[in-house]
């Protein structure tokens, strides 16, 4: 069993309450950095996909998981994004200063489509964003000059600093480029998390009519809630545009929209950690029924691949046990895992009963 | 100059009168009870004072300033802290974070400070957790913490409302039924805070309540509400004594008779 002593009001402001838990996310870091020099260009690709997820899963974790506003309109905020960037950087403003000023347009479109949106919640919220969606795609599809209509554009190359971080020319340095950017935006979402203005988000999510008893005005914490969202997919979508290289409006399908939601649901919502968890088995499952695939082809003469929608099938399966079985997701798994070790041998079968209740996001409304 | 005055204030929710013509004022350091069977109208009031009912006629004033003219978030920043009768805490958070929640008001940090987490944030944390450790001490909560609300019993979800109230370091503090699901030894903790808030802390108390023994120790004057109308104010043996409250309650011999 661990115990922390702590001696200053300091202990629980700081990210980590003790120094192993520091050393943890260090060695972490470490490892992701030096990975492009322990795994083959395949996996390394891979990775780079799965950080760009975590980054638009951290994005839409702020709406969902942290303010309990559910979104099934994201696609349309990664679109956002991706154009917004390649449009900037094709008229000659440098990606350093076009990156950001993706996500701050991404944000603040997001913000003010949230002013009228936010007024509505659960099932009707997902609508209105769905409907938000449906309008932007239209859009791309009809703005030919900025994004190549139905023939779709090709990403500039990033370059500064005279280095080259093109996705297929030099791979491990777009793979650095993505995790430096998933690493600040990381550590802004956990400080913003420890500060009042996430206390306000939570405080939204859990009970509107106390957030306003508090003083909270709900409208506009939502609005920026929804703002920080969309902006912080608008910057994943600019990485997608890059990493994908020539696209168009069907990179981002509802299907993405739904991907995404899967991605804090199973990852474990009202998690940050949870982002990552999801993004990572929801590019790594396709990855694992292909090498399935082709395994029991190879051995077995087994065809799976003549059973379409069999990755669907598979996502949904998934989904649908998390949701009966764990609804905190795999962090809140973990968590208990943790917990039942920390304070062994004194765990008790129904000690998580009472908190097994579903974020508001979901059932209880 | 009474703190809270309330004057022919009235709701209608189509045709069910649930507040009418209803006036009382809350003097400055006073316990002032509300009373009076189911239905009568004692959460509206305290909703209408909330500004989550909007009054279809009447006034109510606060500090001089017209609370009618103000927006439900307002409430809070002119010092006015409630809490819910079937409690509305943030169930996913810690004790500690449902108090600091409290502190809104108090926030003097934007939210690209906070993303940032700039030097001035961490000093407003501490100032937060300062004043939130005063009220952890007082409700004598230092057990729970760091424990989840949806994990915790009844009665000390109770009782970290009224310290979610208190963080925000109100003048006037709106009680709905405080000891209602509480145990006689868990009433007579809030009989004594109640005490406490008055005396130490120069707080004027409104609260409704059905525990007459609570209502008897603690408070000043008591207004009696029947079907949204004031019966009868005075002090808490004048009301109980008070015909038109008896006849409420217990119902009147002519309708024994029919």
């Amino acid at each position: 069993m661990r115990y922390v002593f702590k001696t200053t009001y300091d202990r629980d402001i700081d990210l980590h309450q003790h120094g192993w838990s520091r050393a943890k996310v260090a060695v972490l870091a470490g490892l992701m950095i030096v990975l492009p020099f322990l795994v083959g260009e395949y996996y390394l690709a891979e990775a780079t996909n799965t950080l760009i997820w975590a980054l638009a899963g951290m994005g839409l974790m702020i709406a969902v998981g942290h303010t309990g506003q559910v979104s099934l309109g994201h696609a349309a905020f990664l679109a956002i994004g991706a154009y917004a960037n390649s449009a900037l950087m094709n008229v000659g403003v440098p990606f350093l200063i076009s990156f950001p000023l993706a996500g701050l347009i991404t944000g603040l479109f997001g913000a003010v489509i949230a002013i009228p949106a936010v007024r509505m919640s659960g099932i009707y919220l997902a609508i209105a964003t769905l409907a938000v969606f449906v309008i932007v795609e239209e859009m791309v599809i009809l703005l030919e000059p900025i994004t190549g209509g139905v023939g779709g554009i090709m990403a500039p190359s990033i370059q500064f600093f005279g280095i080259s971080f093109d996705r297929y020319g030099a791979l491990e340095n777009f793979y650095w480029l993505c995790l430096a950017i998933v690493i600040l935006v990381t550590w802004g979402y956990a400080n913003l998390m420890r500060s009042p203005t996430g206390r306000s988000f939570l405080a939204v999510r859990d009970s509107e009519v106390s957030a306003r008893a508090l003083g909270i005005n709900v409208t506009r914490t939502k609005s920026l809630a929804f703002g920080l969202s969309t902006g912080v997919t608008g910057l994943a979508g600019a990485l997608m545009g890059h990493y994908i290289g020539f696209y168009n409006y069907e990179l981002f399908s509802i299907f993405i929209s739904i991907n995404l939601l899967l991605v804090v649901t199973i990852g474990g919502l009202g998690f940050i950690q949870g982002a990552f968890l999801g993004a990572i088995l929801i590019t790594a499952v396709p990855q694992v029924i292909a090498i399935l695939r082709d395994g029991l082809n190879a051995n077995f003469g087994i065809n799976l691949g003549s059973i379409p929608g069999l990755d669907t099938m598979i996502f949904a399966a998934i989904l649908i046990l998390f949701i009966i079985f764990e609804p905190a997701g795999l962090y809140g798994r973990w968590l208990k895992i943790r917990t039942w070790f920390d304070i062994f041998p004194l765990a008790r079968r129904d000690m998580f009963r009472r908190q097994k209740s579903y974020l508001k996001t979901e059932r209880m409304k | 100059m009474s703190l809270l005055e309330v004057n022919d204030l009235a709701v209608h929710f189509g045709g069910v009168k649930a507040v009418d013509g209803m006036s009382f004022s809350v003097e400055p350091g006073e316990v002032f009870a509300i009373i009076g069977p189911n239905g009568a109208g004692k959460s509206t009031i305290f909703n209408l004072i909330s500004r989550i009912y909007e009054p279809t006629r009447g006034t109510i004033r606060f500090d001089g300033k017209d609370l009618t003219a103000q927006k439900s978030h307002d409430i809070a920043r002119l010092g006015i802290a409630r809490t819910f009768q079937n409690i509305e805490l943030f169930d996913h958070s810690t004790v500690l974070a449902n108090l600091l929640m409290g502190q809104h008001t108090h926030r003097s940090t934007n939210f690209v400070q906070d993303i940032l987490f700039l030097g001035k944030v961490r000093r407003a944390e501490r100032e937060h957790r300062h004043r939130v450790e005063e009220v952890i001490e007082f409700l004598e909560l230092e057990a729970y913490r760091n424990k989840m609300i949806a994990g915790l019993p009844y009665g000390v979800r109770k009782v970290v409302e009224i310290g979610r109230a208190l963080a925000l370091g109100p003048k006037l503090i709106l009680l709905d039924e405080p000891a209602s699901g509480l145990s006689v030894e868990e009433t007579q903790d809030v009989a004594f805070w109640i005490e406490d808030m008055r005396r130490d802390m120069g707080l004027t108390v409104l609260m409704v309540e059905h525990d007459m023994s609570l209502v008897n120790q603690v408070s000043d004057r008591v207004l009696a509400v029947a079907n949204g109308r004031p019966l009868a104010m005075g002090t808490p043996q004048e009301v109980q004594a008070d015909p038109h409250v008896q006849a409420a309650y217990l119902g009147t011999p002519e309708e024994d008779a029919a």
